[in-house]
């Protein structure tokens, strides 16, 4: 996926990284803990209004998205429809801001479910090896044999539309990300001190896994998971703009851009609010990720990031 | 070189093999029996055996995955419901125009991205390289099917440059063929090519500061040299792998692509399969797609091995 995270790491653009030295590197580490990086503020407030914009969405729209007045179809923006109306007559603006909901729903749910199937199996397989991991690492290869999206289509093409099968669909695609992360923060983990220390004093398994090991990788599972987030909005949009996501005629930014396309020369209006909500969502998104690794990551941190600009 | 060669086969092979049971399985998740979905509830009992005949779904599942396979293996992914012909036909009958498209999309990522990558990374810090890092971070941020809407809107309705929608084979004239393939192709290379001349920067950036790149530069050797033969051949790796990934991400992109131009290749041949329901012909081109981005990423990571030796020992 275009916008997926690089396994290589970036080199740091800041100031402080035109030097290089190594002392120069931990001054640079030790600052930026303590300061929050730009995107990180950008990207959470942009966020913020969004989530606020889908809650409030009944308050803000003036009309119903589903309400129909084939008298004002294809209209232009005007004051009672602020940013112009369908080929059905429905308002733009109401049907945008519920849209928000679908992609900011989907979004959320499939977080919350890749993370905790990923975190449980990611754990379970670094830390008990042998032929658990095996068998969980050989699923997961298979899984990322396809390119993400296809396998989200060709999902959604045999359970059908619905906004439970996206969930599901695009959960599947994003759980083996997880897993790889927190495989490979377990296995580090593994080795240091105080599990061990915590394993003489006659710990349990779940003990050991979900109250020691797991806080030590919960920074590189946070960023994980707004990056989950990213790939699930794109994907969620790409799906309804193929007419593979929530069935009409409710509405989400990628179906909205998918009946717009056909008035790209009558009513350009119509790609443009949907185009913008997508690209500003997922442009606040990456830099929320960028930030939040920053931040809470040293180590991986430096990918060029609008925060270091 | 070989034995690791040998390996990689072993391993594809394995994923291969796991890829055609979730395709095959695909199938089972419809809800229902697809026998009715595809006919209706008015279809006769014999209509509905005569289509789970076709479906291969009359026999137990590990008889239908036996035989199923089999069909694969010998190249037969079943005939579609709806045009009755071969699905192999079908998907061998567009795929040119998919490659044609993926292709152009690589060169004009390549084109813009490169030289992009190597003038933000020698110039790191100035305004150049600011200016190229904001644009592809935006670059990053939109997805390609609302980039070739906005083309669209740009350069076919405002400006009427280019053509709005459709295809055009090149036996028509290659300026023919190049107007009608020209948006959709920048559509999906303008969004790679962010992604890339940020790789190819970042490759770059550490590889300028290494002892070897000073010794070429002391030594007196043309800054042009210094950077594209001994600092970017040596960047080349990660650039590699982003280009080789691409492409198998770009032909499950050609789907969006080419359901927004209405190009007749693999990835609309897709998306009408799914709106029409004909499950043989979606199960065969997801088979297909797959089977050729595992191979490109085997082929990445052998000339992975090729540019540096160290990782075949590794």
């Amino acid at each position: 996926m275009a916008s997926a995270p690089t396994a290589e790491p970036m080199a740091p653009l800041s100031d402080a990284g035109y030097g290089g030295e190594p002392a120069n590197a931990r001054q640079r580490s030790g600052r930026r803990r303590r300061q929050i990086p730009v995107g990180l503020t950008i990207g959470s407030v942009i966020l913020v209004f969004l989530g606020l914009v889908a809650v409030l969405a009944p308050a803000i729209a003036r009309r119903d998205p589903l309400e129909q007045n084939i008298a004002q179809r294809l209209q232009a923006p005007t004051r009672e429809n602020p940013l112009g109306t369908d080929r059905l007559g429905r308002d733009l603006l109401a049907r945008l801001l519920y849209g928000a909901r679908v992609s900011l729903v989907t979004g959320g749910l499939v977080v919350v479910i890749a993370v905790a199937v990923g975190l449980i199996l990611g754990v379970i397989s670094g830390y008990y090896g042998g032929y658990i991991d095996f068998g969980i690492q050989r699923t997961v290869d298979v899984v990322m044999a396809f390119p993400g999206i296809l396998l989200a289509i060709g999902i959604m093409a045999f359970i059908g539309q619905g906004l439970a099968n996206l969930v599901v669909a695009i959960s599947i695609v994003n759980i083996p990300r997880v897993i790889r992360v927190a495989r490979g923060g377990v296995l580090q983990a593994r080795q240091m001190e105080f599990v061990e220390a915590a394993r003489a004093l006659g710990a349990s398994d779940r003990v050991l896994m979900f109250r020691h090991i797991v806080p030590t990788i919960l920074a590189p599972i946070i960023v994980q998971a707004t990056f989950t987030l990213v790939y699930s909005i794109r994907t969620e949009s790409t799906l309804n703009f193929l007419g593979l996501g929530v069935p009409a005629p409710d509405p989400s930014w990628g179906g909205l851009l998918d009946e717009g396309k056909s008035y790209i020369q009558t009513a350009p209006w119509l790609i443009g609010a949907p185009a913008g909500a997508i690209a500003l969502a997922i442009l606040s998104l990456n830099l929320l990720g960028d930030g939040l690794r920053d931040y809470l990551d040293p180590r991986q941190s430096g990918r060029a990031t609008m925060s270091t600009l | 070189m070989n034995m690791y060669i040998a390996r990689r086969l072993a391993g594809l092979l394995f994923v291969w093999v796991a890829i055609a049971i979730v395709v095959f399985a695909l199938l089972r998740f419809v809800p229902g029996d697809p026998a009715i979905i595809l006919l209706g509830s008015e279809a006769t009992p014999k209509q509905l055996e005569e289509l789970r005949i076709q479906l291969g779904l009359t026999r137990s599942v590990p008889a239908q995955f036996a035989e199923w396979m089999t069909h694969v293996l010998h190249g037969d992914l079943g005939t579609s419901l709806l045009s009755k012909r071969p699905v192999v036909e079908e998907i061998l009958e567009r795929l040119p125009r998919s490659l044609e498209l993926a292709t152009l999309a690589s060169i004009i990522s390549l084109v813009i991205a490169i030289p992009c990558g190597v003038i933000a990374a020698v110039r790191r810090g100035t305004i150049w390289d600011q200016g190229f890092l904001s644009v592809a971070l935006f670059g990053i941020c939109i997805p390609s099917f609302v980039l070739a809407l906005l083309l669209i809107f740009l350069f076919s309705v405002e400006l009427r440059w280019l053509p709005l929608r459709g295809y055009r084979p090149w036996t028509d004239g290659v300026l023919v063929w190049l107007r009608y393939l020209t948006l959709p192709a920048l559509a999906y290379g303008l969004v790679q090519a962010a992604e890339l001349a940020r790789m190819t920067r970042s490759a770059m950036v550490e590889i300028v500061e290494l002892d070897f790149v000073r010794t070429a530069r002391s030594k007196g050797l043309p800054e042009r040299t210094v950077v594209y033969r001994h600092a970017l051949s040596n960047a080349l790796i990660p650039i590699v792998t982003l280009v080789g990934i691409n492409l198998g991400v770009l032909l499950t992109s050609t789907v969006v692509i080419e359901y927004i131009f209405g190009i007749p290749g693999v990835g609309s041949l897709l998306v009408d399969a799914i709106r029409n329901r004909d499950y043989p012909v979606v199960q065969g081109v997801i088979l297909g797609i797959a089977t050729l981005y595992t191979l490109l990423n085997l082929l990445v990571d052998l000339s992975y091995a090729y540019l540096d030796p160290r990782i075949r020992y590794g």
